[in-house]
Parts: structure tokens; C-alpha cells; sequence
């Protein structure tokens, strides 16, 4: 893991640096024209955010079932993650809507989706702050309740609103723009690995600022 | 017969909530017949010595054994054998003395008919049985509060300053019914900062403070000389 | 064993509620007002906005579900009684359901009087289906009672449960509050648009299920500090 992040950092900062020449070189996009660029960067926000909320549903769980103190650190980490990727997607997606609907924000079924998920995680970090002591088994029942919630929001939202370009967007890019796709495909590589690298930072923090607690008991005795 | 045990063991237990230890490897073993003063001042980690004992805390580290159960392990029925009295009573003040009673007798899955008339006589509260708890003196709701932890036979008897807001009269009668429980085979800890009620019915002592136990002997008659050379004096 | 414990916590939660009527009681005026103060958000030179009363009936039961659940449990911290009903020698999962069955029951005599209320205030034909409007309230009810009876219950420690309990509940719940709306202004279509509500009542069905599930399993660690 440690040995690791700094190749991956590495690696991560070049394919960045590289993306835009590859999303500038991609075709142009005939009815959105410049403003369908975003999506290189909206879409793969959108993959890194769901692998997040797949991590901290999954590691609330084990903490709560285990007790395992990495679980919950590992919860912690993926909630901000979770944050600060649905920030980007949210800014993101409402520059593409300023452009595809003329208005900066649509009720439309995946930008609500997107708006209640980051309620729900930065509801998981206002509880780790101000809930007092024993906030971690809160945050875990955020995580959980928080994750087994998002596909009924979904499904959900999807019935009440749907003018956002179908999921089909991805298959039938695959057929009409191979280029496109593979584009879209390496950014979202990027992005993947950006959010293991923010999630490896993080949680190294936190498990450092354990190592502190632990440090401060142990003086006590 | 449904789960029993003759001893509860603490080995090395301690608790902590995020950099403050409320409690630091505390090792203890309660006896059968044991009454037990947890004594200290406040902040000791006495209540949460208490709340661990009681399976409502986990530690976060070291075990704690009921007669060689760990804790953990089908809590149900260790709490079947266990009787807390905290500081805040457990008494739903909207409800009569008998509706408290018969409430917690219930949950404890017992049939509430002489129990609870056995508890009121107990408490001396017969002729109040039918009143809301909220009209009561804090004593007599102490009295009764004891009665509700005791109402279901618990095997090891937890109680948090059981003698606050009693009479002397009363805290004899009090000690009479623990002394009683005692020697039935009960185990009960006494957790208290008064060491004038404690002096002459506690048969061992336990002094902790800021979380760590300092001493844990027989009860002698030096026990108040002790308590100050460890716990004032330090 | 486990249905007993659960029935004994809500018999006593009704005795205490018997002794002063006081969290229905103010729970239900505060679901009053809540439409009273929607209405002059949603109706316009006399007439109310398409929907409006759907959307009005399920904030008002949504913020009045609030408050009960709070006032609840601040009853069980009073005397620290929660403490003592998790002592007690029964799963604890059936102290959770014993509450949650006291929360719901308590919401459902709230929309005894919200419901005919929202109906004659706004002119709304709410009870042209009733097997399908009882169908959307009491599944909804039971949906948003069962996260709510959890985090409550956790909040019982937190010194800012008061604040927290909104901020945690409500992003939760968002599905009962789009499902009761829709399914409910479904069924205010001339004609009800019965395909639909009904869709929105199987989603409810479902979150129900997976909810009650979910909160019966985490209640016991969640409750061990």
C-alpha cells in the first residue's frame, strides 16, 4: 500500500497532464459542441463517486458488525471522497445543463440523485463533528442507511424526472465514437485512481492520528 | 435452570472515548457474597466501570468473564442476572409505582402479581403504589428505584450512589436489604464517593481514580484513614 | 418471546402517552399548523397549485414525524429508562420494534385528523381510492417511523440530537417523501391514476421491507457504546 502510492501518484499525475490533449484531439460532438469536453471529466466523477459510496457502505458494516477501528477510518475517508467528487460532479453537470437546457440546474432525475447523495454524505460528516462521543457508530449508520437508500432514491427520482440523457449514452458511444469512448474510458481510469490515492491519504491520516490518541493514552499510564 | 454465575472477572479492562480514558486496565474479580465500594471521586470512571459491568459499554480492550462467560457472547441471559441502579433512576415519572414495577417485571419476563406488591411493601410505598412517580420525594423514589432493580432476583447487583437523597432511617434499611442480598450469594458493587454510608457495609473496597484502580483490599476499620491517603492526600 | 417484549414497550409507551395526551396532542397541532402555513406558500388568489395538496399532506406528516420521534425519546432519556430497557433480557431488537410500533401508531392518529383536513381544505377527491391512499399511508408511515426509530434511538446519547435528527433523517428518507407525494397526487388525477400510485406503493413496499430488515439487524451494535 505504501510502496505503492507514490508509482501510482506518479502515474495518475501524468495520465492528468495528458488527459486534456487526449479529450482536445477526441471528435467534436455536433449539437453540444465545446461544452460536451465536460463530460470527459463529468462522467468519470460520477464512476469515482459510485465506487466511494460502494466503499463506505461497505466498510460502515464492517466496523459496525466487526469493530474493526480501520473500517471506520476507511468509512470516514470514503465519505469526504464521496463529497468532494459529487461537488465536482454537481458543478460539472450544471455547466453541461446550462448548455443542453438553457438553465443551470434541471430537476432532472441524476442531478437530483447526485444533489440527495451529498445530503446524505455530508450529513455522514456533519454527525462525525458535532455528534459528541460515539459519533463513529452514528457516521456507521450513515454509511449504511446512507448506501442501502441510494437505489431507492434512484429508482425514485428516475420515475418523478427523467430528461438527462439515458444511461445508453455510454453503449451507444461505444458504437457511434470509438474514439469518444476510449477517451471517456481513460478518464475515468484517472479518476479511479485519483479517488484511491485521495482515499490512501486520507486514511493514512487518520490512522496516524490514531497512532496520536494512542500516544496520549499511553502517556497516561 | 437459566444462566447463572458465582463471579465476575475484569482483566485488564480499560475504555476509552476518542484521547480521554475513562478507564485504564482495571483487573477486579467480584466474588459471590462480595459487597463491593467502588469508591472515588467524581470522574473516577466509576459509571463507566458500571456501564461496562452492566454489558451497555464495550471495553476497548481487555475482557470481561460472568463466571468464565465472556460478556459478549449471548448478553440476554447475562442481563437476565444483573441489576443496575444508575444515578438517573430508570423510573418513568408519567407512570405510578406499581405501573414502573409492574413494567419492569415484565420484561423481565416474570408474572408481576406478588413481586410487585412484595417490591412496593419493600420500598414502604403500598399506600403511595398507585401515585405518578413525579410526585414522590427523591428518597422515595430511591427506594423505589432499588426495588426495581432488585425486583427480578439479579444475581450481581450494580448500583450507582444507591444512597443519595436518603434519610438515615432509610439508608439502614438499605444497607439491611444489600447485607441480605449478600449473603444469599449475591454479588453487589456499591459505587459511592461517600465513605460515611459506606464504612461498616462494604466487605471489600475498591478506590480508582482518573480511570486506574489504586487499591482493592478488605474493608478494615482504617478504611476512611485508606481513602484519604490515596485518593485526597495523592 | 420476541413479540411479547415488543407489545409490553408499546403498552407502556401508551400508558405514559394515556396519562396527558401530550406528545399526540402536540404533535397533531403541529401538523396543523405546518398546512396552515404551506397554504399560503401553494394557494393562489383562492385556488391551490396543481399537487399542492399531496405535497402539503406529506410534509406535514414528514415534520410532525419529527417532532414525535423527538419527544419520544427525550422521554426515555429523562430517567435514562432507555438504558433500562436495554438491559433487560430480551433481544434487542424487540425493544426497537416496541418503539417503532408506539411512533407509528402515534402517526397514524395524527393522519386520522390531517388527512380529512387536507381533503376538505383543498378540495382534494382523497378518498375516491381509500384502499390505495391507506395502502401509500401506512406503508409510507411505517418506511419513514423505521429509519426514524433507529437514528432517534442512536441520537439518544448526542448531546445535539435536536438538530441532528432532521439532518440525518430526512436525506434518508427522501424515497417515502417522492413515493407518498407522487403516489399520492396520483390518485388525485381526475380520473386516479390507479397504474401509477400503485407503482409508487410497491417501491414503498420494498423500502419498507429492506428498512425494517436493515434497522432490526444494526439496533443492538448500534446501541452498545
Amino acid at each position: 500500500m505504501q510502496r505503492l502510492f507514490i508509482p501510482v501518484l506518479i502515474l495518475t499525475a501524468a495520465m492528468f497532464a495528458y488527459s486534456p490533449v487526449a479529450i482536445a484531439s477526441a471528435p467534436y460532438e455536433s449539437t453540444m459542441l465545446l461544452v460536451q469536453k465536460i463530460f470527459y471529466y463529468h462522467f468519470p466523477a460520477w464512476m469515482a463517486l459510485t465506487a466511494a459510496v460502494t466503499v463506505c457502505f461497505v466498510s460502515s458494516g464492517i466496523y459496525l458488525f466487526k469493530g474493526h477501528a480501520w473500517a471506520d477510518r476507511l468509512g470516514f475517508a470514503a465519505a469526504e471522497v464521496t463529497v468532494i467528487f459529487g461537488m465536482f460532479g454537481l458543478v460539472s453537470g450544471s455547466v453541461w445543463g446550462r448548455k443542453a437546457w438553457g438553465v443551470w440546474w434541471q430537476w432532472d432525475a441524476r442531478l437530483t440523485m447526485a444533489f440527495l447523495l451529498e445530503l446524505i454524505f455530508i450529513g455522514y460528516l456533519l454527525v462525525r463533528k458535532y455528534g459528541g462521543p460515539g459519533s463513529e457508530k452514528l457516521a456507521a449508520a450513515m454509511g449504511i442507511f446512507g448506501g442501502a437508500t441510494a437505489p431507492f432514491v434512484y429508482k425514485s427520482v428516475d420515475w418523478w424526472r427523467t430528461i438527462h440523457p439515458k444511461t445508453s449514452v455510454m453503449a451507444s458511444l461505444g458504437e457511434t465514437s470509438p474514439e469518444m469512448w476510449y477517451v471517456v474510458w481513460f478518464c475515468t481510469a484517472i479518476f479511479l485512481m485519483l479517488s484511491g490515492l485521495l482515499l490512501a491519504a486520507r486514511m493514512r491520516l487518520e490512522t496516524l492520528r490514531a497512532g496520536l490518541d494512542r500516544l496520549y493514552l499511553a502517556a497516561e499510564d | 435452570m437459566s444462566f447463572d454465575f458465582d463471579r465476575v472477572e475484569l482483566a485488564d479492562v480499560s475504555r476509552h472515548f476518542g484521547r480521554r480514558r475513562a478507564v485504564s486496565h482495571v483487573s477486579l474479580t467480584l466474588h459471590a457474597g462480595d459487597i463491593v465500594g467502588l469508591l472515588g471521586p467524581n470522574g473516577a470512571g466509576k459509571s463507566t466501570l458500571i456501564g461496562m459491568m452492566a454489558t451497555l459499554v464495550t471495553p476497548s480492550s481487555g475482557t470481561i468473564t460472568y463466571g468464565g462467560t465472556p460478556g459478549v457472547r449471548d448478553g440476554a441471559s447475562i442481563r437476565a442476572r444483573i441489576g443496575v441502579l444508575a444515578h438517573e433512576l430508570h423510573l418513568y415519572p408519567e407512570l405510578s409505582a406499581r405501573q414502573n414495577l409492574d413494567f419492569f417485571a415484565r420484561l423481565h419476563g416474570m408474572r408481576p402479581a406478588t413481586v410487585v406488591n412484595d417490591a412496593l411493601a419493600g420500598a414502604g410505598l403500598t399506600d403511595r403504589s398507585d401515585d405518578a412517580v413525579s410526585s414522590f420525594s427523591r428518597g422515595m423514589r430511591q427506594r423505589l428505584a432499588l426495588e426495581r432493580t432488585l425486583i427480578h432476583a439479579p444475581r450481581l447487583v450494580l448500583l450507582d450512589e444507591p444512597f443519595t437523597g436518603l434519610d438515615d432511617r432509610a439508608v439502614r434499611i438499605v444497607s439491611d436489604r444489600l447485607r441480605a442480598l449478600a449473603a444469599a450469594g449475591g454479588i453487589v458493587l456499591v459505587a459511592t464517593h461517600d465513605l460515611d454510608v459506606a464504612d461498616g457495609l462494604i466487605s471489600r473496597m475498591a478506590i480508582v481514580r482518573s480511570g486506574r484502580l489504586l487499591s482493592d483490599a478488605a474493608a478494615s476499620s482504617g478504611l476512611r484513614r485508606q481513602y484519604r491517603a490515596l485518593v485526597e492526600g495523592a | 418471546m420476541f413479540f411479547r417484549i415488543a407489545l409490553l414497550v408499546l403498552k407502556k409507551d401508551f400508558a405514559i402517552e394515556l396519562k396527558s395526551y401530550e406528545i399526540l396532542s402536540t404533535t397533531a397541532f403541529f401538523a396543523v399548523s405546518c398546512v396552515a402555513i404551506f397554504s399560503f406558500a401553494f394557494v393562489k388568489e383562492g385556488q391551490a397549485v396543481e399537487d399542492a395538496a399531496a405535497g402539503i399532506l406529506w410534509i406535514a406528516i414528514a415534520f410532525a414525524g419529527t417532532l414525535a420521534l423527538g419527544r419520544t425519546f427525550e422521554r426515555e432519556r429523562y430517567g435514562e429508562t432507555l438504558k433500562a430497557l436495554l438491559l433487560a433480557p430480551a433481544p434487542r431488537p424487540a425493544i426497537y420494534l416496541g418503539k417503532l410500533l408506539g411512533i407509528v401508531m402515534l402517526l397514524f392518529a395524527t393522519e386520522v385528523l390531517l388527512v380529512p383536513m387536507v381533503a376538505f381544505l383543498f378540495n382534494a377527491p382523497l378518498f375516491d381510492r381509500p384502499v390505495l391512499l391507506l395502502a401509500l399511508l401506512a406503508l409510507g408511515t411505517i418506511g419513514y417511523a423505521a429509519v426514524g426509530t433507529l437514528f432517534a434511538a442512536m441520537l439518544v446519547r448526542a448531546r445535539t440530537r435536536d438538530v441532528m435528527l432532521p439532518i440525518l433523517l430526512y436525506p434518508i428518507t427522501i424515497p417515502v417523501i417522492i413515493a407518498g407525494v407522487r403516489g399520492t397526487s396520483a390518485l388525485l388525477q381526475s380520473p386516479p391514476d390507479e397504474p401509477m400510485a400503485t407503482l409508487w406503493i410497491a417501491l414503498l413496499g420494498f423500502f419498507d421491507v429492506v428498512f425494517v430488515t436493515l434497522s432490526l439487524w444494526t439496533f443492538e451494535p448500534l446501541m452498545t457504546e
